[in-house]
């Protein structure tokens, strides 16, 4: 019983421990004060003044789209990559998965240094720049989350369809595609949290003009960040909240879904 | 044939590594042995045994190690709460860690610093308890503080998936042998998730040597990383050969603590979600 409680108790603090910072920008985003200490009453404004602040909703969108394509495109090429992987050789599949942990496991700083001295030898820093770094630390996470879900499907079925006069692409929508599905999923939300949550790699590769959240909030943090911020940063959380929920507690069809995510 | 075809769906994945992932190696690794104007040099990596630079190595090197301990300690335990916990969606366990992600990285680090600070939260907070403050802004102790904060679902995830591959026949047939809670946690418990260990202090280790961001932020402008020494040597001296060295010698220090780290866990890595 006591034991119980202890681990209840230990459970708690770490909770209140990650989510406490959280709780601190919610209240902030409803604080009528700019002081960042001092309550001065409940208000909406700094919701309402958001979407008036033209940087803002620029950079949110910067943000939104990087991460957005960037997840789909490393999705498309990590989903390709695993099939390919897949087929391989015992030999050559350890090389490969090898090379695919290098950028997961690089430094942040190095991935977005070496990325920026190839980019300026051969074009301009800018946007699309930042989708190339942002694609390429994304495809491992995609690769890593759809190559077990291969190994888990049974290869039979899908030979049996050829056999039977089934096209390959036929084959593959029909029998491998409903089999990885719940992986390739995480794998591009595990990307877009990735990419939104960046900021060394972004800092680094960005071109002069361009902001995402995270380098905005950066290059704001001395003179003092606006309170609009914490509202974004809320809603924000807000729909990451309510779609892992959905995600999680919908009726249970796929239920092997939760082990990859 | 068949099979062949397949093997080629991951070529443009292959050409994208090749572009994105090689090419800029090799191009820091040509700005570290250049001088400005195109000569070899060792200068750019030997300047690492400059006092100021090694300095900041060892600190990071320190800092690091004390994150990625406290983050172990406190990880083992939870990892073996949640999995006694016995959820039916383990998915649900990850879901809570990964969620704080989508609340900006610099926002959450920059409510740290309003919590922390003299007049924060938390030190009123001692304060009517009667308890003397906690003044740790601007110094490693803060740094540290919020590495811990930033990367321990890092270390949990990957313990945790490790613990919960654990066959309960296993436990259950040591305990039906003799075997006491301690034996089987040494014996068992700590064998079986050791890869998941491996993992998470990889995971937490090299990120936590590299950032300089938190320090930035947090230490005030006194507590310099390697990482920030880097970033300055980039952004603000626009001495990019140096830069290139120093990252150079901190790609050595990565590559040798994981591989380190992966020859003590059998199968290390990969495992992480």
């Amino acid at each position: 019983m006591v034991k119980k409680s202890v681990e209840r108790i230990y459970l708690s603090i770490i909770f209140l421990f990650l989510y406490l910072p959280i709780v601190v920008l919610i209240v902030l985003s409803f604080n009528n004060s700019k002081s960042k200490v001092q309550w001065g009453g409940f208000t909406f404004n700094w919701y309402i003044k958001l979407f008036s602040s033209k940087s803002i909703m620029e950079a949110f969108g910067t943000t939104i789209f990087i991460s957005l394509a960037s997840a789909l495109i490393a999705t498309l090429l990590g989903t390709l990559a695993a099939l390919g992987i897949d087929a391989m050789k015992k030999r050559n599949q350890t090389i490969m998965i090898g090379a695919t942990n290098i950028p997961l496991l690089n430094a942040d700083i190095v991935t977005g240094i070496s990325m920026m001295l190839l980019f300026v030898r051969f074009t301009r820093l800018g946007l699309s720049t930042v989708l190339i770094a942002h694609i390429t630390f994304n495809i491992p996470y995609v690769i890593l989350n759809v190559l077990p879900k291969l190994k888990q499907s049974s290869r039979t079925t899908y030979e049996a369809a050829l056999d039977l006069g089934a096209t390959p692409f036929y084959a593959f929508f029909k029998i491998i595609w409903p089999q990885i599905r719940p992986g390739v999923f995480s794998g591009f939300l595990m990307a877009m949290t990735m990419s939104l949550d960046d900021f060394s790699v972004t800092y680094f590769t960005k071109g002069a003009g361009i902001h995402t959240l995270s380098t905005m909030i950066y290059t704001e943090m001395r003179k003092g960040i606006r309170p609009e911020m914490y509202a974004l940063s809320t809603i924000l959380f807000l729909i990451a909240l309510l779609l892992l929920l959905f995600m999680n507690f919908r009726p249970s069809v796929h239920k092997e879904k939760g082990d990859a995510l | 044939m068949r099979n062949l075809k397949r093997q080629l769906l991951a070529g443009p994945y292959l050409l994208w590594m090749a572009g994105f992932i090689l090419l800029p190696v090799v191009m820091i690794l040509y700005y570290a042995f250049t001088t400005t104007s195109g000569h070899f040099t060792m200068l750019n990596i030997t300047s690492i045994s400059a006092s100021i630079h090694l300095k900041s190595l060892l600190l990071s090197l320190k800092l690091a190690l004390v994150c990625t301990i406290i983050c172990l300690v406190l990880s083992y335990p939870l990892a073996m709460i949640l999995n006694n916990m016995k959820l039916k969606r383990q998915g649900f366990i990850v879901f809570v860690f990964i969620l704080p992600m989508w609340m900006n990285f610099m926002l959450r680090i920059l409510a740290w610093k309003m919590l922390l600070s003299n007049n924060g939260v938390i030190n009123t907070l001692l304060e009517t308890l009667g308890l003397p403050a906690l003044d740790i802004l601007n110094t490693p102790s803060a740094v540290v503080f919020c590495m811990v904060y930033d990367f321990l679902p890092f270390m949990i995830l990957p313990i945790y998936n490790a613990m919960s591959r654990i066959q309960k026949d296993i436990l259950e047939a040591a305990k039906d042998l003799g075997a006491g809670n301690i034996i089987i946690f040494f014996k068992i418990i700590v064998p079986l998730t050791m890869s998941g260990v491996v993992s998470g202090i990889i995971m937490v280790f090299v990120p936590a040597l590299t950032s300089f961001a938190i320090s930035d932020l947090l230490g005030g402008g006194k507590v310099l990383l390697i990482g920030n020494v880097i970033e300055q040597a980039f952004m603000q001296e626009y001495n990019w050969n140096l830069g290139s060295g120093l990252s150079v010698v901190l790609m050595i220090f990565v590559i040798a603590s994981m591989a380190l780290m992966s020859s003590k866990g059998e199968e290390g890595g990969a495992s992480v979600w």
